[in-house]
């Protein structure tokens, strides 16, 4: 570990990143949502997998004179792939999250009701097969099962839709600050520094309340306000480290533009800390929103959101449980899901990693 | 000869893996006679160091399915945990690649020196420890060891660092002293101090010492007898001259083939051509002939294992090789050819 | 080491102050807090005027900025917009309840990650672990506010089938709190559920970070070393593992204040405790920027204070660290 400078990169929150280096989960998302720290990739290593046997042949001979005895050589992204699909809780979350995300997107042909649609016969029922009410009903007799549904579908957008701005703006930011150094970096630290100055929550609570919420969209925005700050932060740790890298000075040298060494030589290698982070994003905002909707200051009806399902459902919630429970476990499962996704992503994307089995 | 103070037989180490079961280390046979220098050279991979670290309880990933493992006539191999921990740092000590991750960052070096003697001398008393660790300083070499002693890892240089961690090692007088990798990852200059250090060591302990290294300049300086390892087996044993200068395996022939000599004239270094096999799936028969420039692709090479044979009438030079024979005459043509060449 | 702290508490006001204005603006700016007062029926024209020159309505932002930090250095943040009433009584006699919530909620987390986290990296891959992983992964799914929620359906629907009154669900006291030990027994009961609730999401993240470090020192070559040595199993784990593990532990539980807030903010709300969380969130609601700034400048002085501790503990546990 290098001396720390006072104000600089080493913080203990920059540390942690390197601390956590050889393990398979780092500091994940909480209700903060503030996705956490990863750890800084190896380069990507020669290929791995099961080698061949020698070959016995004379012919063979002289090639395996040259060689040795060589692995079959694969792509990287294939190893991922293969790395990735050793994990059983990944792979199960992965099928879960598309399953959601069918749903989601089918919402109007699966539910078996409208968000608004009232079923007078069957006021406050409680989950049963009858009429379709796998989730109950509410005090208006609307179908808990497709107000939870629509709720899904617009926290599940609102959280793509702030994980693909903030990895934007983040992934910009952060790889021009790494790469230039000089103002821009410390313009992008004194920033996150201000940032992080106020607790998460009230800046989030703080800018819903003033900025006016209530539409999707704008809660997006300022959720991606707040996630920006972590991944350009990675990204411009990757880009530091990387900036001295000889391949880097080789196309210097070989009088490569600043962008193209930067899109194609640094931000390739960037990509695997970028994907996990943006998926652990994707977690975090559906729990930051679920929290925002809940107190009033996110999503407000009438658009349907899952934390204003549980606020609704907060004043009869203790008899009339369902209303209380099914959205957050909605949340519980997606966000679950999520993570373990991502928790797969980063033993994919990190091979430096070595399980021994004991 | 006197009985040796160490004695491996027939050990095999193998660990699970994702991939499959790496044989790391197969039927490894070598005695350590007290007093002198024992040089285990070999490629990364070659299972040099696991065969000690296995030996000491260092590796728990480790699965031994067989081999003894005598230390003073006792198998370390079938000694409870408390035993090893016994023998560990006192008898047996060991000495690590690379100070400065090898040395505890939060505490001082004399706090670890002195830990090393309270471990072994339970009665031993705090200030005595730290004097004795004072002591051990100055006989490894580290100046103003007094002020030092209260220093922190970081705050000594590479060099000065291992001198700590041979202090450490010979604390508890040990018969036995391990170096893995000494000076590997130092500058050269610090590697020449550092095997003036090991040499006042073995001065101060009258140990023994198993040398580690792929590096063939420190065997060359320090060793008195030599075990070549490949691929996980031994493939040849004989003391240091003979190795160097009458070397009965191809991979031997090979390494010393590759070295830069002051003392012939060379065009070109030659490197031993190919890659080390993988160890979870090695090559059938001798694990290094897909390299080798003398097997010529024979049948026997490739499909069995040559059995450690010895070289001439002493049981004192060994090698793995179906064809060792062969490799005198090489040698004494290939010998001639370079004295014709300087010519 | 003193000018460093000097440093960086020099470089915090300055951050604070820029904070302090850019939030202030933006508070400001975007809103009318009059709005509620002006369409209702009963007020006056005059009244409305009053308020606006009591508190400077009419001047440009940056002069009301000034107002607001005068206010805020000499005046106790002032008071309120519409009712005038004193801010910073109030906000400390609600930060005193937080604190007693969330520093007893951290204490057990700290004990209790730190203990499943080493265990976990002891007994890699053990049961144990599996389990406490998965208890993890969940316990950082769970939205905070949805577990209070459900902790108190739980505790009612306990109450309605056995009879059996397990925790007051609401509320910081009960009505009959009494005084001394009766008052502060009462209280412990009244937080047993919003401690527990918050504990949920802090263990999850240390005991997983807790034990990547563990894991990380214990495959570390100074750790083989100590076992080279000789030294017994446990001497090793505690003298040399545990303590390079803790080192990076301790700055983060401090530096993790922020998050801390705002999972006590959702708690309070759930439970109505009178506490920061509740008082900032009503003074949101009442779209009042003079409460919520106090709140921002006190909590972000916490913060900072906190970070600064966080550092300087750093240096005093590990010796590569120095300030100078």
């Amino acid at each position: 570990m290098t001396e720390r400078v006072p104000d600089d990169d080493m913080r203990p929150q920059d540390r942690e990143e390197v601390a956590i280096a050889s393990e398979s989960v780092g500091r994940p998302a909480s209700a903060h949502g503030y996705a956490g720290s990863m750890a800084l990739p190896e380069e990507s290593p020669g290929p791995e997998g099961s080698p061949e046997v020698a070959m016995t042949s004379p012919e063979d001979l002289s090639l395996a004179y040259e060689s040795g005895v060589e692995p079959k050589a694969r792509s990287q992204w294939a190893y991922a792939r293969i790395r990735f699909f050793r994990h059983k809780m990944a792979v199960l979350s992965l099928l879960v999250l598309i399953a959601v995300g069918f749903v989601a997107i089918f919402a109007k042909r699966i539910a078996p009701y409208g968000f608004d649609e009232l079923d007078l016969f069957n006021i406050t029922s409680g989950p049963t097969l009858k009429d379709k009410h796998l989730f109950g009903t509410d005090l208006l007799g609307r179908d808990y099962l497709s107000r939870v549904i629509y709720g899904l579908r617009t926290s599940l957008w609102v959280a793509l839709f702030v994980a693909f701005l903030s990895t934007t703006i983040g992934t910009t930011v952060g790889s021009l600050a790494g790469y230039y150094g000089g103002v821009i970096d410390n313009l992008l630290m004194r920033f996150t520094d201000l940032i992080l100055t106020l607790p998460g929550l009230a800046v989030l609570l703080t800018a819903a309340a003033f900025f006016g919420a209530g539409d999707p969209l704008k809660v997006g925005v300022i959720l991606a306000f707040l996630f920006w700050t972590g991944i350009a932060r990675i990204v411009r740790g990757v880009f530091l480290s990387l900036r001295e890298k000889e391949y880097v000075e080789a196309a210097k040298a070989s009088g490569a533009g600043d962008g193209r060494i930067i899109l194609r030589h640094m931000l390739p290698n960037a990509l695997g800390p970028i994907i996990v982070n943006t998926t652990l994003v994707i977690a975090a905002a559906i729990l930051v929103e679920a929290a925002l909707s809940f107190l009033g200051f996110g999503i407000q009806p009438p658009n349907p959101a899952l934390g204003s399902l549980i606020a609704a459902g907060q004043g009869e919630g203790f008899q009339l449980w369902w209303l209380v429970t099914f959205p957050g476990l909605a949340i519980v499962v997606i966000a679950l899901a999520i993570n373990f996704v991502g928790d797969g992503l980063r033993d994919a994307l990190d091979p430096t990693q070595r399980r021994i089995r004991a | 000869m006197p009985e040796p103070i160490l004695s491996i037989r027939d050990l095999t180490v193998e660990f699970n893996t994702e991939d499959g079961v790496v044989r790391a280390v197969t039927d490894v046979t070598y005695d350590l006679q007290p007093g002198e220098v024992l040089g285990i050279v070999g490629e990364s991979g070659s299972g040099k160091s696991v065969s000690m670290l296995s030996v000491l309880g260092l590796s728990p990933q480790a699965r031994i399915p067989k081999g003894e493992a005598l230390f003073k006539g006792k198998n370390l191999l079938a000694m409870s945990q408390r035993q090893l921990r016994e023998i560990r740092g006192g008898d047996m000590a060991m000495i690590f690649q690379d100070p400065m991750t090898s040395l505890n960052p939060v505490l001082t070096i004399g706090d670890q020196i002195s830990e090393a003697l309270l471990t072994h001398h339970p009665d031993m008393r705090d200030d005595a420890a730290q004097k004795r660790a004072v002591e051990l300083l100055e006989i490894v070499g580290v100046p103003f060891a007094e002020r030092r002693v209260d220093q922190y890892p970081h705050e000594f240089s590479g060099g000065m660092r291992q001198r700590a961690m041979i202090a450490m090692a010979i604390a508890n007088n040990p018969s036995v002293l391990v170096a893995d990798e000494p000076t590997t990852a130092l500058d050269v200059t610090i590697q020449a101090q550092i095997v003036e250090v090991l040499k006042s060591a073995r001065e101060e302990t009258h140990a023994a010492i198993v040398l580690i290294t792929h590096d063939l300049g420190l065997i060359a300086e320090l060793a008195d007898r030599v075990v070549v390892m490949y691929a996980g087996r031994v493939v040849e044993l004989a003391d240091v001259y003979t190795i160097f200068n009458q070397p009965r395996h191809p991979y031997t022939v090979g390494l010393m083939n590759s070295l830069a000599r002051l003392d012939a004239e060379q065009e070109w270094l030659e490197p031993i051509p190919g890659q080390p096999p993988s160890m979870i799936a090695p090559p059938p028969g001798c694990a290094f002939h897909p390299r080798c420039s003398f097997s010529h692709g024979r049948l026997l090479c490739r499909t069995e294992v040559p059995p450690l044979r010895q070289i001439g009438d002493s049981t004192l030079h060994v090698s793995r090789c179906h064809f060792a024979e062969e490799l005198e005459q090489a040698q004494v043509v290939a010998g001639a050819a370079a004295t014709e060449e300087a010519r | 080491m003193l000018t460093y702290i000097i440093r960086r508490l020099l470089y915090s006001a300055v951050v604070l102050v820029l904070a302090s204005f850019l939030v202030f603006t933006f508070v400001t700016v975007s809103g009318d807090p009059l709005a509620g007062l002006r369409i209702a029926p009963n007020v006056s024209e005059q009244t409305v005027q009053n308020v606006i020159d009591r508190k400077h309505l009419d001047d440009p932002v940056p002069k009301r900025y000034l107002y607001w930090v005068q206010d805020a250095l000499t005046n106790q943040f002032g008071s309120t917009l519409l009712d005038n009433r004193p801010i910073l009584p109030d906000l400390w006699r609600v930060m005193k309840n937080t604190m007693q919530l969330v520093l007893a909620a951290q204490l057990l987390v700290i004990i209790l990650a730190v203990l499943i986290g080493v265990y976990s990296a002891i007994r890699q891959y053990s049961p144990f672990d599996y389990t406490m992983t998965t208890f993890s992964f969940l316990g950082l799914a769970t939205p905070v506010f949805w577990l209070a929620l459900m902790a108190q359906v739980a505790v009612v629907q306990i109450y309605e089938r056995t009879g059996h009154r397990l925790f007051p669900i609401a509320n910081l006291s009960g009505v009959d709190a009494g005084g001394g030990l009766h008052f502060w027994i009462d209280r412990a009961h009244h937080l047993v559920l919003p401690v527990l609730v918050l504990m949920v999401a802090g263990i999850a993240g240390y005991s997983r970070y807790m034990r990547a470090a563990m894991l990380e020192v214990i495959n570390s070559d100074y750790v083989r070393t100590a076992r080279a040595k000789g030294l017994p199993e446990r001497r090793v784990t505690m003298k040399h593992a545990l303590r390079n593990a803790l080192i990076p532990l301790v700055t983060l539980v401090a530096l993790d204040f922020g998050t801390i807030l705002g999972g006590a903010v959702v708690t309070e709300t759930v439970f109505s405790l009178d506490g920061m969380g509740l008082y900032f969130v009503n003074a949101l609601f009442t779209n009042d920027p003079y409460p919520v700034m106090a709140w921002l400048m006190i909590t972000a002085v916490m913060i900072i204070i906190f970070n600064l501790i966080a550092d300087i503990v750093y240096g005093l546990l590990d010796p590569r660290v120095r300030y100078d």
